[in-house]
């Protein structure tokens, strides 16, 4: 549904990209993941015809962004970061307004208005100015304008970037909704549990190149061990590693050691009857799974930082 | 007419009206915008009605004089500042929400000058008003009253092109203005707005002939004059359309560079 080939763009003699290559597989949720400033945006920018790349080629619904961006923009919709919905005008307004750009009009504007209105729980606010709705329902309604006349890829570019984990939650909803109805999206976020929870597949970016690419498990499978963090109850870590030969262990911290292994699950009980043979009781357990995090800081190189902004 | 064509008349027009629904509103808005304008009118005419009386000083009254100018200056003020919208939407993400719509790539400019062009007719009529009310004599009856109005709007639409070509440029809201102040006051000053041109010093007469706003305020006026001057009309007017092509020109440039450097 989206192939990119080779993408590259500068903006004077910085690469913004650097030949970004991927494939978006329809009614799939692909997330590009990676801090500010790794060429997220740039990207998202370039597939909707905002940006001409320096370099490569990108087709959209099998239509090629440079060659016929008009064709393509009647396929696609976008909710951009900085979305640019009136404030001053209703939601309604919004919505109509959006419609009529797209080529939708007469009665089945207002019929689609309305539907969205209601799918996207706005109606009660339909009517008033949107510069008086919180942040969530402001990026409800930027998503609904996105899907309003029907696209057949949607791209939201940060869609959770500021709000709060309540607003986050409902937006996720609403993404799920879509991805269920059959709309394939291309999302970016700086946020792992966001693109976790609904990427099919996640793209790794940083400094202008993608750096991994696969599905969250697959992606997290490939960094190999869980960890078994066992806090003692008598403290002696140097004993408790002693009695853990056989395992890839090591201390951690006052009165704590922990152990690399394939799985967990099948592991806990072992170590911990492993260390209660040998004396030493556990007192607590932690498990702890592989995260996006670390498949970010395998390829990167370094610790992912996508925190402000 | 071409579909294409069509459609495209119909997106400038969406985008010419899509914030008149929250201006109607706040109501205030028009009185508010048309406070700078009023004053002059309402302040000169009386502090400076003595003009009429100097030696040479053609026509029955000041008033009658300075409307039709106020019509034109007050359409300068508003289509000067149009930059500011402009960096407005830029920054807000409004343009490039538009620039991945379908939408024809001319209406995002085009919409704005209607709008500015819409409002600055209402403030005209409006003015032209307020003129009558205190004892300006329009001639040339609803003719020339509706070609002062396009007078208006056109040099309205003309400065709102440069002003947004320099925000599509600059891009910083302090920038246009800084630009804006700069030049809105000595372009209202340098002009026979206030003055009869031969009651001026000749250097002011050499600089305000050269002057667009000049060009609207002597077409705008000529047309309610008790004695038109049609020649001076249609001359006047011509040297405006000629700047109005090129302020349009301008922005139409800025605006496929600042797509490009997107």
């Amino acid at each position: 549904m989206i192939e990119v080939e080779r993408l590259r763009k500068l903006y004077g003699s910085v690469e913004a990209l650097r030949d970004v290559s991927f494939a978006v597989e329809p009614g799939t949720v692909y997330a590009l993941l990676g801090p500010n400033g790794a060429g997220k945006t740039t990207t998202v920018k370039i597939l909707t015809t905002l940006s001409r790349p320096d370099g490569g080629s990108a087709r959209v619904a099998g239509i090629d962004v440079m060659r016929a961006p008009r064709r393509v923009r009647q396929r696609i919709g976008v909710v951009a970061q900085q979305a640019g919905t009136d404030t001053e005008a209703t939601g309604r307004e919004n919505l109509m307004l959006q419609g009529r750009l797209c080529g939708v009009g007469g009665a089945a504007l207002r019929e689609r208005v309305g539907e969205l209105l209601d799918a996207f729980g706005l109606a009660d606010a339909a009517d008033r100015a949107a510069r008086t709705y919180s942040g969530g329902m402001r990026r409800r309604l930027e998503i609904a304008m996105g899907i309003l006349h029907r696209p057949t890829i949607l791209f939201l570019d940060e869609p959770t970037a500021g709000l709060d984990p309540e607003a986050r939650r409902l937006v996720w909803r609403e993404v799920e909704r879509l991805r269920g109805e059959g709309l394939t999206i291309l999302l970016t976020t700086h946020y792992l549990d966001e693109a976790e929870r609904l990427a099919t597949t996640v793209g790794i970016v940083d400094r202008g190149s993608l750096v991994a690419e696969g599905h969250p498990e697959a992606l997290k499978a490939e960094i190999g061990s869980d960890v078994i963090t066992v806090e003692l109850m008598d403290g002696d870590a140097q004993h408790a590693l002693r009695a853990l030969t056989g395992y890839d262990a090591e201390i951690a911290g006052e009165g704590r050691v922990r152990a690399r292994v394939p799985d967990a699950g099948r592991a806990v009980p072992a170590v911990v009857a492993t260390l209660a043979e040998a004396d030493c009781a556990p007192l607590s357990v932690t498990v702890t799974r592989p995260s996006l995090d670390d498949v970010f800081v395998k390829h990167a190189g370094r610790a992912f930082d996508g925190g402000a902004g | 007419m071409g579909v294409s064509v069509r459609a495209g008349l119909a997106h400038v027009w969406f985008l010419g009206v899509r914030r008149f629904p929250a201006l109607i509103r706040q109501p205030l808005w028009i009185p508010l915008s048309l406070a700078q304008p009023l004053a002059y009118l309402l302040l000169y005419s009386a502090v400076f009605r003595e003009i009429a009386n100097i030696p040479g000083f053609e026509g029955d009254s000041y008033a009658t004089y300075l409307a039709p100018g106020i019509v034109i200056i007050a359409s300068l003020f508003s289509g000067g500042w149009a930059g500011m919208n402009m960096v407005y939407d830029l920054d807000s993400g409004v343009v490039d929400r538009f620039l991945v719509t379908p939408v024809t790539r001319t209406a995002v400019i085009g919409g704005r000058l209607v709008e500015e062009s819409i409002l600055a007719a209402i403030k005209g009529i409006g003015l032209a008003g307020v003129g009558v009310a205190i004892g300006a004599t329009l001639h040339g009856g609803l003719l020339g009253l509706t070609i002062l109005v396009l007078c208006a709007v056109v040099l309205c639409a003309a400065f709102a092109a440069l002003s947004i070509a320099v925000a599509l440029t600059v891009r910083r809201a302090d920038s246009v203005v800084a630009m804006t102040q700069l030049l809105l006051l000595p372009l209202t000053f340098a002009s026979t707005t206030f003055m009869q041109r031969d009651l001026m010093p000749g250097w002011a007469q050499t600089v305000s002939r050269l002057n667009p706003v000049d060009w609207a305020v002597v077409a705008g006026r000529g047309v309610v004059a008790q004695d038109q001057d049609w020649g001076s009309v249609l001359a006047h007017s011509g040297y405006l359309l000629a700047f109005f092509a090129v302020s349009i020109a301008l922005a139409a440039q800025a605006f496929r560079v600042y797509r490009r450097s997107v």
